[in-house]
């Protein structure tokens, strides 16, 4: 297969096959605690999309050009939760000074996103997997979209069941695990269609 | 330091403010690791370290860190501590450390960490952070142990390796993939919650 073939195919593999929250579990907190509403999950979703496309090529950046040819592969977790933190706080000035619109709808979610698991799993997963330039590229913005489509799903599922009447014991958190092990269980139906690893 | 205090902070952490059922954090690890016993033994040892470890850390230099980059020093500390853990886990038990994967690394943005150096290191003092990452460590770990007890029993009919089912098991190979930790983490949180409903009604 080709170089573009090959980051095609892992671009649509963490979407449906590889889904980073229904099959790697990552990215969780964010995803049980903000999945109440439709709208706050879409500004989180386009939120976490981004940073994770531009963050992936960022971090491969500095692994293959200053930690591998120094030999210090070791510092990885620091310089990639450096270089996550430093991005998000640098987007949320920008935003900030450039639109007011936006910063309200994306703004206050870039904070939690220093802290999403999925945006460092993304990232780790590319050093593991060893996947190239082009690759981490389609690998980060597949996964961001596998996300958002997860979350999304999840929070129109739990818009509909707000008013449904659960087992006390069940409500909050336990529900959202249970319709996300369905919705786990549905993307499993996708699998064998691409294989990459 | 009293007694009492520390008699406390176990019970919080342990039952009534544990970290995975009652907070619902750290989600992502107790979900990813709990398909072998033998994982999460390992995966736990690695979050204790870290969480007692870490608190300490950021107890100790509370006075001196700016409130304003806090979150900052935290996850540098953290981070610090996870690249300990990675390395001797890397060195002892090289297997087990390239199944659990990228999940090592990610105890650098579990939220209990996050949360209990916010919430617990920054105001209080060394020994009662030291403490108290303990006693959330291991309120995480029984949680991660039962529910892997039960993931490897159903799933692969063995328990650390040893086969404990007999041959008449069919094993549950839902058990072991990404739906069966969902459900198997929501039936736990609900038998724990109906426990303590019925407690509070007494």
């Amino acid at each position: 297969m080709s170089e573009g073939m090959l980051s095609f195919a892992i671009f649509f593999a963490a979407i449906f096959t590889n889904n980073i929250l229904l099959t790697n579990y990552l990215g969780m907190c964010s995803f049980l605690s903000v999945s109440r509403e439709v709208k706050t999950s879409v500004g989180l979703g386009f939120a976490v999309t981004f940073v994770m496309a531009v963050t992936s090529v960022l971090n491969y950046l500095a692994y293959y050009y200053i930690l591998v040819p120094f030999n210090i592969e070791y510092l990885r977790y620091i310089v990639f939760i450096v270089i996550i933190a430093a991005f998000v706080q640098i987007v949320e000035m920008i935003i900030e000074r450039v639109s007011d619109t936006l910063y309200l709808s994306l703004g206050i979610f870039l904070p939690l996103i220093t802290v999403n698991c999925a945006i460092l799993g993304v990232s780790l997963f590319m050093v593991i997997r060893e996947y190239s330039l082009l690759s981490s590229f389609a690998y980060g913005f597949g996964s961001g979209i596998g996300w958002f489509l997860a979350i999304l799903a999840m929070a129109g599922i739990r818009q509909k069941t707000s008013r449904a009447r659960i087992p006390r014991g069940l409500e909050g958190a336990g529900i959202a695990l249970i319709i996300a092990g369905i919705m786990a269980l549905a993307f499993m139906g996708f699998s064998g269609m691409i294989d990459i690893n | 330091m009293n007694k009492r205090k520390i008699n406390k902070i176990f019970y919080e952490g342990l039952l009534r403010d544990n970290p995975v059922f009652y907070q619902i954090l750290g989600i992502c690890s107790t979900l990813a690791v709990t398909n072998l016993v033998k994982n999460t033994l390992v995966m736990c040892f690695g979050l204790i370290f870290t969480l007692s470890l870490s608190n300490l850390t950021v107890s100790v230099l509370r006075k001196l860190i700016p409130s304003r980059i806090r979150m900052m020093v935290e996850v540098l500390v953290i981070s610090c501590y996870v690249i300990i853990v990675d390395i001797i886990f890397k060195a002892y038990v090289p297997e087990i450390s390239s199944e659990l994967g990228p999940y090592v690394g990610l105890i650098i943005t579990n939220c209990i960490v996050m949360g209990r150096a916010e919430a617990f290191a920054l105001n209080n003092p060394p020994g009662l952070s030291l403490f108290d990452g303990l006693a959330s460590g291991l309120g995480y770990s029984y949680v991660l142990l039962t529910i892997s007890v039960f993931r490897e029993l159903m799933g692969s009919g063995t328990l650390l390796g040893f086969r404990v089912m007999g041959d008449w098991w069919t094993n549950w190979s839902i058990m072991v993939m990404a739906p069966g930790a969902f459900f198997m983490l929501a039936v736990f949180i609900w038998i724990i919650k109906g426990v303590i409903i019925k407690e509070d009604k007494k």
